[in-house]
């Protein structure tokens, strides 16, 4: 989190020129397609089933979700709004808003602790403690009464029972740690005296101030411009990197995993139907989901010359099907038609019965509606796993 | 000019439409709007400025001037999307508003094919406000919950007076259709349409009318990634069809490269680089379009593992307060290159080659 540690590094595990310091004894140095057999998770979701009571019946908002997170390592988890991503986040926390929603299966285990069951009170001291969050709008998020400085107090008087100094100290210390100008004299800022940015990292502050093991950031800069973004970005990596916490990031934001995650997981329809490492699942994708999710946005292209990366933009696109040609590298000739995926996600009163993409699915087959495709993990992709009955497998 | 001008214009536009019902002036229009249905009209924007000034704190101090835009022009042809690019508060928003004339203008002059709209008052803008309408970024507060899908798309018709009413619906469905809707969702509410189709619903509001120049203010920023795609798609095929006049505003350089055909880079209410889409994407020229490109999380990174973090350095700090902005150039506090002379004298805007305007005082 200082200024002078060099920028360009945090654990990623398709580089193989550097060992995974960060990752505890991962078993072999893996080569460059593979991930290695990941260390045991910090956190494990298994097979998680999230069921709202509705006047329409019951919603089941997350379907058998399974995803896990090691130490030191930043788990994207992406999808449209209504995927269950900040869904899966609240039931980590334990915060499904009863009594309409419960956990009704599966299990939640933080480094071997079960959490799924836990009473409001052990709850409690996990929330802010062990699990940090960042939640997505920063000043609806922040209390406008207090200022920051007793906001990040608050939360180390509670869990560390630290006396009022002490928990002062630790927030201005906080507040320089995210890259806070003058932290002092920011401490007894309002939230409303700070800009966007800055109340963001404020947050941040909040989330870390107790040295959580994991850290949610449910879109931490969907609300910021993309300069802040980009700054954002790098402190969490620096954060990320001095305290070793794991990271699970929501964002329906491909480019942001792109740039961040070690590792991604994509929800669709209440379901991860894609998980893998992040360059396997971007240059790779194997559901044609994540494929229809990565050819529909429009990638900026800086043509020949631009940054460095110049290879066109095919990138994404290009795993859609052979349409990588389509008018790309040329940033200056008639506009690219975008790839759509047609027609709306499910209304979680009508899932399929089968793959709940299948309706959208241009490679449906008959199979498709009728059986619900499993993880499959793919051959020769180690830990790259996807849920379709044509494409993995 | 001062903030209760500013809501009080504001109001006058939203009144200018509600109680506008029966109005006979509209008349007048009618046959001149559907003569030029399918056609874009050109924009000429002359050093547009909105200044917006603080309340007196003293009677000796001069109350502080927020100079939300402060001398912009450009020029959109006819049929063309034009984009208006920068940070959150660099004024792109306020330039539209003022273009929609739903802000003040403290001076400058928008000429919209042969019409001087920023001459007009009172009543000759209301009847020509049909000609430019505007896509608002949230279709979910922009969309009246108690009005059902039609009567939002037919209310601009019946409020200018546009067809005999009994053709209204006609023409709302008509719009439906054009915007990729069914007929059978025309008496439904807002709240039972997904945001991808309640943005659809506003475009088609914005469409009948038959305008020359519609204003998206970030009309896709609110959706999901795969829902932004059909809009931007629709956006485009619109246009062709229609021969639409698009101003677009956005943040995201991804959508503005698709879309748009020229674009302007907006630092705290000035243009700092104007250029064509090729042109500013493959050879950025102000260090704050280049910031700006640097900054955006890009996809092909991961593939090449450990390059991904190798890049430019970040733009540090947030924009500079619009009140009392630092002499010289705007930008210069936060630029990398930045030179004494840059904190002195404000560049200017100049051409550099084939119409790729920039503002700096160190690219020659």
């Amino acid at each position: 989190m200082n200024a002078e540690s060099p920028l360009p590094e945090s654990p990623s595990p398709e580089s193989p020129s550097r060992p995974p310091s960060s990752l505890p004894e991962s078993p072999s140095p893996s080569p460059p397609e593979s991930p290695s057999p990941q260390p045991p998770p910090l956190l494990q979701v298994r097979d998680l089933v999230v069921e709202f009571a509705t006047r329409h019946g019951r919603a089941r908002v997350l379907d058998r979700v399974s995803l896990g997170v090691a130490r030191g390592e930043i788990l994207g988890l992406v999808g449209e709004s209504g995927c269950g991503k900040s869904m899966t986040a609240l039931a980590i926390l334990g915060l499904v808003p009863g009594p309409a929603g419960r956990i009704a299966g599966g299990s939640i285990q933080l480094e071997g602790r079960e959490l799924t069951g836990l009473g409001d009170e052990p709850l409690r001291r996990i929330r802010g403690k062990d699990i940090g969050m960042i939640f997505q709008e920063p000043m609806s998020s922040l209390n406008p009464v207090f200022t920051v400085g007793e906001q990040i107090a608050e939360s180390v008087r509670l869990h560390e029972n630290a006396g009022r100094k002490a928990a002062w100290a630790r927030a201005v210390a906080m507040l320089k740690a995210v890259d806070i100008p003058e932290p002092a004299a920011r401490a007894r800022a309002y939230p409303h005296q700070l800009s966007g940015g800055m109340r963001q990292r404020v947050m941040i502050a909040i989330a870390l101030a107790c040295r959580p093991r994991v850290l949610i950031a449910d879109e931490p800069t969907t609300a910021l411009d993309t300069t802040v973004q980009a700054q954002i970005f790098d402190l969490l990596r620096e954060l990320q990197r001095d305290t070793g916490a794991a990271i699970i990031l929501i964002t329906h934001d491909m480019g942001a995993v792109a740039e961040l995650a070690d590792r991604v997981a994509v929800m669709y329809a209440g379901r991860v139907v894609e998980q893998g490492g992040v360059a396997q699942v971007l240059s790779a994708p194997r559901h044609p989901y994540t494929r229809g999710l990565s050819a529909c946005v429009p990638h900026l292209d800086t043509g020949p010359g631009g940054d460095g990366g110049g290879d066109g933009d095919g990138d994404g696109a290009g795993a859609g099907d052979g349409d990588g040609g389509d008018g790309d590298g040329d940033a200056g000739a008639g506009r690219r038609e975008l790839v759509e995926i047609p027609g709306v996600v499910p209304s979680l009163f009508a899932m399929p019965r089968g793959c709940a993409f299948a309706p959208r699915c241009a490679d449906a087959v008959a199979k498709c509606a009728r059986e619900r495709p499993a993880m499959r993990a793919i051959p020769a992709a180690a830990g790259h796993a996807a849920a379709c009955w044509v494409t993995a497998g | 000019m001062n903030r209760g001008d500013k809501l009080n214009r504001g109001r006058d536009a939203g009144d200018g439409g509600g109680d506008g019902g029966g109005n006979g002036s509209g008349s007048g229009n009618r046959s001149d709007g559907n003569g030029d249905r399918a056609a874009g009209h050109a924009l000429r924007v002359e050093n547009l400025k909105v200044h917006f000034r603080g309340a007196r704190r003293s009677p000796f101090r001069r109350p502080a001037v927020v100079r939300a835009v402060d001398g912009v022009s450009f020029q959109v042809g006819a049929g063309k999307t034009f984009g208006l690019v920068g940070e959150s508060g660099c004024g792109k928003t306020t330039t539209a508003l003022a273009l929609m004339r739903l802000a003040p203008l403290t001076a400058g002059r928008i000429r919209l094919g042969r019409r001087v709209i920023s001459d007009l008052d009172g009543e000759a803008l209301r009847a020509a406000r049909r000609h430019f309408q505007m896509v608002f970024q949230d279709p979910y507060s922009s969309l009246d919950p108690r009005k059902r899908a039609a009567d939002i798309v037919r209310e601009p018709l019946d409020l200018m007076g546009i067809g005999a009413p009994a053709e209204r619906r006609g023409r709302a469905l008509e719009l439906f259709a054009q915007v990729g809707l069914s007929a059978a969702q025309a008496a439904l509410f807002p709240h039972q349409f997904s945001g991808g189709q309640r943005q659809r619903i506003g475009l088609a509001r914005a469409l009948a009318t038959t305008p020359g120049l519609i204003v998206c203010d970030e009309p896709v920023s609110a959706l999901d990634v795969a829902i932004q795609a059909q809009i931007l798609n629709l956006l485009a095929r619109l246009q062709r069809d229609l021969g639409l006049t698009y101003l677009f505003i956005s943040h995201d350089l991804g959508v503005v490269q698709n879309i748009c055909d020229d674009i302007a880079v907006m630092y705290l209410g000035r243009i700092v680089e104007q250029a064509s889409r090729a042109q500013l994407f493959t050879r950025p020229l102000h260090p704050y379009t280049q910031a700006l490109l640097a900054a955006v999380p890009r996809m092909h990174g991961a593939r090449d593992g450990g390059s991904r973090r190798a890049r430019p350095a970040r733009l540090a700090g947030d924009p500079p307060s619009p009140i009392n902005p630092p002499p010289g150039c705007h930008f210069a506090g936060r630029c990398p290159r930045a030179e004494a002379q840059c904190r002195r004298e404000s560049p200017k805007l100049r051409s550099i080659a084939g119409g790729h305007l920039v503002a700096c005082h160190l690219v020659d």
